[in-house]
Formats: C-alpha cells, structure tokens, sequence
C-alpha cells in the first residue's frame, strides 16, 4: 500500500445521497484484471450519456476537478454491492481520500485496504465543506493523517476518527494480511479450544 | 481486553455470536474473528491472485466453499458458450482456483449448482451461531439461521482465505420487531421493502440487524432468507433471525449439517443462541404487519418505495431544494410522471429469481398468479431458478411447464438478469418488474429500469404489462 501522510488538494464535490458501487463502478466491468487502469471506468455511465458523450454537467468531467485527491460525499457513499473493483476505481483515477458523512460499510473496508482514506465527518462540517466548494471550487483542502485533522483556508478544521492500526497502515503504507499471518500462533490455539 | 461480561449480563443474539469468536482483540478495539463458513462464488479471481502473488494457500480449505453464479450462462449449462473471454475466464477461473487450493466446489455440471446465496442453506453449509462470510453483499441471507453473516471485498476474501480470520470493528445492534398477522398478497419481500422505506437505504449503516416478533416467527426459513437478505440494502451489516424449530427441521438431515452426535451436541449450542430478555439494543424499531401493503419501488434506491396503490411522487413535496432535484433526476432516468399512479406503469420484462426470491416457495407464488393467465403481449418474462435443486423441485410439481405455457421462459440457474454480469440484461429504456434486490442505475444493464416487487406481484405485472397490485388477481 502506497504512504499517506498529508494531502492538499481541491476537492470534487458530489451533491447526492446514497451513491452506490453500481454506479461508481459498473458491474461490466467487474471481469477486468486488476492490472487495467478502473479510473477509466469510474462512474462510467454518470459520465456519459446514452450516445457515450461525456456530460458536462457531472462534476467528473469539469476541468477545475481534474487534479483533483480528495472526493466530498454526502451520507451512505459506497452503498450497495461488496465490489472492491469501487474502490479500485476512485484510486485510480487519482483520488486518495473520500469525505461523507457515512459510508457503505463494506466499502469503507474496503478503502482502508487499498491506500483510499475514508473520512467520516460531521453532516454539518459536510454542509460547510460543501458550501466552501460551492463558493470556491478550487478551494485546497489539507489532509494531516498524523493530526487526524481536515483543513481550508480561512477557518475550517474539523478532526476525524481512525483506528490506530489502519492510521499506522497508511503512515508506513503496511498492508493489514502481513500483520495477520504473524498471528498465526493465536489462530492456531483458538482453532484447538474449537476442536476440544 | 474484551471487557468480562457477568453471567447475568443480557446479551443479544449478535453479542452471543460474536463472543465466541473473537480470537484477539487489537488496542484499538478491532477484533480478529474466525470464521466458520466462507463462501466463494465466480468474481473471487482477484482475491486468488492476490494468494498466488503472496505464494499464500488456503488456510483451511473445509471450511471454504465454492460454486460459480455470477458469470454463467442461463440458456445452458456450457461454459464455452459465455461470448467474452474475459467473463469465461472468470467463471473458469473459480473452478481452477477450487481445485488447486483443494476447496469443495459444484460446477456447472454438478445439479446441486445454484447462486451460492441459495445452495449453501440447501446443502445446510449455514448454520445457527456460525460466523459466515462471502465476497458478496448479499450474504446477510444466511443471518436467516441465526448465524452472523456478512459481505465483504476481495482484499478480505484473500485474508479468510490465507488465515482463515476477518478483522471486524463491532458493529452496534437494531432490532426490528415486527408484530401481527400479514394481509393477503403480502409477502416477506414486502416486509423487508417496507422496512427499507421506513429506515432508509441508510437506516442500519453501522449495524447488525435482528429481526423479531410474531410476524418474523411466522416466517418459513425461505422467507426469512429473504427478509435478511436485504438488510444490505437498509445499510445493514448484517440480518439475522433466532433460530427455532423451523430451522432445525430445515437443516434436519442436509449433507453438511452437523450428523449423530455431533447434531446432538449442535442442538444443544444452538438453543441459546437467542437474545437475552433484557438484552439491550443500540435502536429498536417496532412495526405492525396489518400496515405493510404490497410494494413497488419507482426510483433509483431500495428507499424509493411505495404501497402498490400509490403515485409517484411530486418533486415539489420534498422536503428540500437538494432532494427535490434528486427525485426529478430519479424520475427523469426512470421515465415517470410525477402524480402517475403506479398500476399505470406499463413494462417490458419481468424478471422472477436471483438470491432475493430465487428459492421454491418463491417459484410457486408466483406461478399461482400465472396459472391460467399468460403473459401479456410485447413482454419478455424469464424464471430463473435460484438452483438445480431449486429447478428440479419445481418442474417435479409442474411449474416449468405452467410457466412455460403462460408464456415465460425457464431457464437455467444462476444471478443472470440482477446484475446482468453475464450478459442477462434488460436493455437500454427498457422497464423490468424484477424480484432482485437493487434498482440503482444501470443496475440490470446501462440505462434498464428496475423496479422491486414480490414474486407474486412480479407474475402479475408479467400478466398484465403492467406494474398491479396482485391482490386483484388471487
């Protein structure tokens, strides 16, 4: 997993309730190896139309947005299916971090498995977020993992929850099976209580 | 440390089950859990590689199990058939993966194929107090037998497999207690969409649901798997429902259930599994059964539900500016006019299967609304059977022919038209009455139209070209 330590950014707002991995990544697309780039499939068929040209309106394709690492989301993003080809996507079209209020479950597991930091904020720090962007989209956003804290100019701070092990995770870019398999000892001894 | 619970401590059915796996815990509170059950389905070839990368194995191939569903033909039983090749090596793929890692495996050939979401409860693979895990979301059906079930991604799907274990933070707990007797036409996929549109797709993020009371008791385990297979879609972790008689006559005699003295010993264990009187959940939300009408949804979110006597909504209702442009957005991709009744809306497919209400009982209420009526003209009505076992069941009571005379097609067992991953989509603008679990966006195919409904109220839209209330009709 790649390190995160601090990120500064714009961000791309994307003003809708329960976004769900169907659209952020279409099922046919699920058969592609890993090795594909799946930024080029996100939100694949919000992006275009019917005719496969691209939207204008969709924030995706809006050319303030295109440098864009931080996504701003608003409650139950990543709902839906367990496809981790989502998450795949988001990464690879850029993006290290996703803000929402609230998160799919499966899909927020899934982020923190493969260097994309889901951000869980307030909804009215969301609201805020939202209104900065909407009155300044190039507005830079600083994420520090270490504080554990989002920040823009002038005045907003607000600071977010991360367990320790997934916070350590991302800082040294460590990944979760390698610690696991030390355990092994542990699992083995649960595994004999089972048995006898 | 996991803090020490006194005897007399109340405990609810998720707090039982979790409890006795919990192998350690970290300083932050997540928790390492073993895993009873993995099931592994045809989309698991990134979680194989990411093993064979690692030169991992599988930890314990017993416990593991797998059949493909998501990519294999419907109108055959040969996968040389699937067109591309990348969605064949996919189905290819599961069975070269089952074979090298030694994992027990149904393959196309084998009768007892199905969507693994259907086949491991017939095998009895899910059974009360498991842990249970599949790369799949909608794994919260096997809850139905009071195990602890739920979805994950493929990152995790490798991690069980290599160490047999999950990391889990713990979830809080909702109980969703259900009281009184259902109407006429009312089935258990009503029950779990009029819980969706109370809550919200977002209702349950963060928990574990348990579904209780009369109405949930009154439930057969088929209609309980389909209760708790959409709890994902109310933002659930996890569903789960007591289990009691009816389970274990349900997995009386199931070729992995527990056999002789080990059964014995299972009846003991599962007889406490149940939440404690007193046992406190984080939420409760009560519901009565004479309130739940047949259910339609018009939009593009399991939310988006209505009583099939209802009229899809005004943007101007909403409750602000954002959600007003969401519902006309919703209505714009959907096609509908504000104010239009529903029974007005005209279809083009009916799809009857998928892991929802894929299952035997689910083939018969809809085939009893079919019988002697026929499918209505310019409508493509398929029955997918949620299995082999699912298919031969039915066609030994008939009901491959009483379809198949009313005008529907009968075909062979698998996901196919839920998520079209196959190639089993509904075109672009076209509308399907559909017995899956989402209605999002291009969920059956780019630009298709879904709308959720029973079995029995999809066999009547089939009927009548368009969506109706099936209490009309019986």
């Amino acid at each position: 997993m790649e390190k995160f330590k601090t990120l500064h950014s714009v961000v791309m707002p994307l003003d809708k309730v329960n976004i769900d991995t169907d659209q952020i990544l279409p099922a046919r697309y699920l058969q592609k190896p890993r090795a594909n780039n799946f930024g080029a499939y996100l939100f694949k068929d919000v992006r275009h139309d019917g005719n496969g040209s691209l939207q204008p309106e969709f924030v995706l394709n809006q050319a303030q947005y295109v440098n864009a690492k931080i996504m701003l989301a608003k409650d139950n993003f990543g709902c839906g299916s367990s496809r981790e080809h989502a998450v795949w996507a988001i990464y690879d079209a850029g993006f290290r971090a996703v803000i929402a209020p609230s998160f799919g479950d499966i899909f927020f597991n899934n982020a923190l498995k493969n260097g994309l930091l889901p951000i869980r904020l307030s909804a009215s720090d969301v609201v805020t977020l939202f209104n900065l962007t909407q009155h300044n989209s190039t507005i830079p956003i600083v994420i520090d993992l270490a504080a554990q804290t989002v920040l823009a100019n002038p005045d907003f701070s607000a600071s977010f929850e991360i367990d320790s092990f997934s916070k350590q995770c991302f800082l040294e870019g460590l990944d979760e099976l390698g610690y696991t398999l030390s355990l092994l000892p542990q699992i083995e001894a649960f595994e004999k209580k089972l048995t006898s | 440390m996991q803090p020490t619970q006194s005897k007399a401590q109340s405990l609810t059915l998720f707090e039982k089950i979790w409890q006795t796996h919990v192998v350690m815990q970290r300083d932050d509170g997540a928790c390492l859990l073993y895993v009873d059950r993995h099931l592994i389905q045809d989309g698991s070839a990134p979680a194989f590689e990411m093993l064979h990368q690692r030169q991992l194995k599988t930890r314990v191939p017993s416990k593991a199990f797998g059949t493909p569903d998501h990519y294999i033909p419907t109108l055959g039983r040969d996968l040389t058939t699937i067109q591309d090749p990348e969605k064949r090596a996919m189905a290819q793929a599961l069975e070269d993966d089952c074979e090298s890692h030694e994992i027990p495996f149904f393959g196309l050939q084998d009768p007892r194929q199905g969507i693994i979401h259907v086949i491991a409860p017939e095998q009895g693979l899910s059974q009360p107090g498991q842990l249970l895990v599949c790369g799949d979301s909608h794994t919260a059906t096997h809850g139905a037998f009071g195990a602890l079930a739920f979805g994950i991604g493929a990152s995790e799907v490798a991690h069980v497999l290599a160490t047999q274990t999950v990391w889990q933070r713990k979830p809080l707990t909702l109980r969703i207690n259900i009281e009184g007797t259902l109407g006429k036409g009312v089935s258990a996929k009503d029950i779990i969409l009029a819980i969706i549109g109370k809550i919200g797709a977002a209702g349950a993020v963060g928990h574990v649901i348990e579904y209780t009371g009369e109405t949930v008791r009154n439930l057969s385990m088929q209609e309980r798997m389909t209760v708790c297979n959409m709890s994902i879609e109310a933002g659930g972790r996890a569903g789960m429902i007591a289990p009691d008689a009816k389970t274990i006559e349900w997995l009386t005699d199931k070729p992995y259930a527990p056999a002789g003295l080990e059964w014995d010993l299972a009846l003991k264990k599962w007889s406490g599994l149940f939440s404690d009187p007193g046992a406190v959940f984080d939420k409760v939300v009560e519901m009565r059964a004479k309130d739940i009408s047949p259910m339609v949804t018009w939009g593009n979110s399991p939310e988006d539900v209505l009583p099939i006597t209802g009229a899809v909504p005004f943007p101007a209702d909403a409750s602000s500016a954002g959600k007003r442009q969401a519902i006309e957005n919703t209505q714009l991709y959907m096609n509908l006019t504000p104010g239009q009744k529903l029974t007005e809306i005209a279809i083009d497919h009916v799809f009857i299967g998928s892991c929802t209400n894929g299952r035997i009982e689910d083939l018969r209420s809809a085939a009893a609304v079919a019988k002697n009526r026929h499918v209505a003209k310019g409508v493509q009505a398929w029955v997918v059977p949620g299995s082999g076992l699912v298919k031969r069941q039915a066609e030994q009571e008939g009901l491959d022919q009483l379809f198949i005379n009313a005008g529907f097609q009968w075909r062979e067992p698998g996901c196919s038209m839920c998520l079209g991953t196959n190639g089993d989509q509904v075109p672009a603008g076209q509308r399907c009455a559909s017995t899956s679990n989402r209605n999002f966006v291009g969920r059956q195919g780019p630009g298709s139209r879904t709308h959720l409904m029973s079995p029995a109220m999809a066999a009547a839209a089939a009927v009548t070209g368009r969506l109706t209330d099936v209490r009309d009709l019986i």
